[in-house]
């Protein structure tokens, strides 16, 4: 799936996720060199979301391994993961609305692992926080609720930090923002895999990226590597002849 | 002047009605789950007082301290292996589950220690009061019962709002997946939760025990009342839980200055009125979840 010779810091082999009756992923593999960022794109039920709440383990796989710098994670319980060094910014950003923006970043230093990030990077990071600390972080807008859950995934200092549907009902101008701070992430040292419906925007960050399709990898490679029409025929499921006439 | 009596014997039984309910708020406050054997729990610590005070030859607190210890590990152990596993098959069945474990409690406590009633008296302490003048008299029992109630509720308070592990249970209560997310194991949250609500029950217990006296089923009449003084004070809330028992407490003794059998009467209907008035409480929600 990957180039040999590569370093993968996060490997995902044959995993399949079911919900019920229903085949979410379905025979997924993949890589994640270290310091890289992997994309995955696809359309709404394509089982992005699930791959990755499979890999921080709040589902569990019906078959495939996980698999973190050679150490196999897939029984592994999800707060375990956390300590092992995966950390997940779920969809919807899943702040605890009772506490403050502050107590919010807090909870993620719970199991911490040893590592750059702590509260004064963060601010460093994020000025706005340090002023709004003592606000309930359920009166935030949602892109400064992305970043304070961004942070908190961070205080966990992992060594893989996914992150799910950055772009989701939130304007532009912030999702760009948000990218923006990648860099620096990458920077410190983390490896990024992330879910993005925006196939522009995961093209424009990732070193990789891999389409999912009904649960299906149905293109997986360096995002120069495809022309628009075959991402778009992977992303819908058109075969490239098919779509060549139509336009994303 | 009897009136004036009344209110504050009120009070004082109210410290006792909040120790009763300060468990079963914490509990539904963080796992949003009604534990019906909560009252038979406090008489089992009633019991395990009165069967080891004559037996370990220790001064009396050192037996309740071992008494509350106890029963917090029983709390974290149940929550554990019982009402977990039922937590995690539908929302009725920790329901059916607490039930069960109240009749099984009162039944193995009839079988033990007979149906008679069981007191437990520490001397001169449990008779001796604070007169105030000739109508108002405050005894000291009930007084050390008000005192515990109080600090066991802002303990519990100050735990969870200043403390590391006060704010992961309020993210627990608040979200568990996320929670998992950051790396906690929200079962083991709730058997913390389960170890304190097991402890401050046991307070009550043994109060009540000195206070009056206990009987194997005893328990759902003061689940009752702490379920009332939870609803009364808004779910989830501390500090009104500690107001909910002080009015279930002064509706006790102005109902028994009215007619001695209004007394047992008078809370519940104090109760109804407040949930047709104000059904979610006077202070809902600010403590946890």
């Amino acid at each position: 799936m990957t180039d040999s010779g590569e370093q993968l810091l996060l490997e995902v082999a044959g995993l399949t996720v079911k919900h019920g009756q229903l085949t979410a992923v379905s025979e997924v593999s993949l890589g994640v060199p270290q310091g890289s960022v992997l994309a995955v794109i696809g359309a709404n039920g394509a089982g992005k979301s699930t791959l990755l709440g499979a890999i921080a383990g709040l589902h569990r796989p019906s078959s495939g391994r996980i698999i973190l710098d050679g150490e196999d994670l897939t029984g592994v319980p999800c707060p375990k993961r956390v300590e092992r060094g995966i950390s997940l910014v779920p969809e919807g950003r899943r702040l605890f609305p009772s506490l403050t923006v502050e107590e919010n970043i807090l909870t993620g230093a719970y199991r911490a692992r040893r590592g750059p990030w702590n509260l004064a990077r963060i601010y460093e990071m994020f000025p706005w926080m340090p002023g709004r600390r003592r606000q309930s972080a359920a009166q935030l807008s949602g892109g400064e609720q992305h970043a304070v859950a961004i942070a908190r995934s961070l205080m966990a200092n992992p060594r893989v930090l996914l992150i799910d549907e950055l772009s989701l009902g939130l304007a532009p101008i912030v999702v760009r923002g948000i990218y923006a701070s990648l860099p620096d992430l990458l920077e410190s040292g983390l490896t990024v895999m992330l879910v993005e419906q925006d196939v522009a925007q995961a093209c424009s960050v990732a070193t990789r990226i891999q389409c999912l399709l009904e649960g299906r990898t149905t293109l997986v490679g360096g995002p120069t590597e495809f022309t628009t029409a075959e991402i778009e025929a992977a992303y819908f499921g058109m075969s490239p002849t098919a779509s060549a006439g139509a336009t994303l | 002047m009897t009136l004036a009596n009344a209110i504050i014997q009120g009070i004082l039984l109210g410290g006792l009605l909040a120790l009763f309910a300060a468990g079963l708020s914490l509990l539904f406050g963080v796992m949003g789950v009604l534990n019906l054997a909560h009252g038979d729990i406090a008489v089992v610590a009633g019991y395990l007082a009165v069967a080891l005070v004559p037996a370990l030859h220790l001064p009396t607190l050192w037996v309740f301290l071992i008494v509350v210890a106890v029963l917090m590990v029983c709390g974290y152990l149940v929550q554990r292996l019982i009402f977990q596993p039922s937590l995690e098959s539908g929302p009725l069945t920790p329901l059916l589950v607490t039930l069960g474990m109240s009749v099984v409690i009162e039944n193995l406590l009839l079988e033990i220690f007979t149906a008679n009633s069981h007191s437990l008296s520490i001397g001169t302490f449990t008779g001796g009061a604070l007169r105030v003048n000739s109508q108002i008299s405050l005894s000291y029992l009930s007084l050390a019962i008000l005192g515990a109630a109080v600090l066991s509720l802002a303990a519990i308070q100050l735990g969870l709002s200043r403390t590391k592990v006060g704010r992961i249970v309020r993210a627990v209560a608040d979200d568990r997946d996320a929670a998992q997310l950051v790396g906690v194991n929200y079962r083991h949250i709730f058997g913390l939760a389960a170890a304190v609500a097991f402890g401050t029950v046991a307070l009550a217990g043994l109060s009540l025990t000195m206070y009056t006296s206990i009987s194997p089923t005893a328990g759902p009449t003061y689940l009752i009342y702490g379920f009332e003084a939870v609803v009364i004070g808004g779910l989830g809330s501390l500090w009104g839980t500690l107001a909910g028992g002080v009015v279930l407490g002064i509706a006790v003794t102005v109902g028994l200055l009215i007619n001695s059998d209004f007394g047992a009467l008078a809370p519940h209907l104090v109760f109804l009125a407040v949930l047709a008035v104000r059904p979610q409480g006077f202070f809902p929600r600010r403590v946890t979840a």
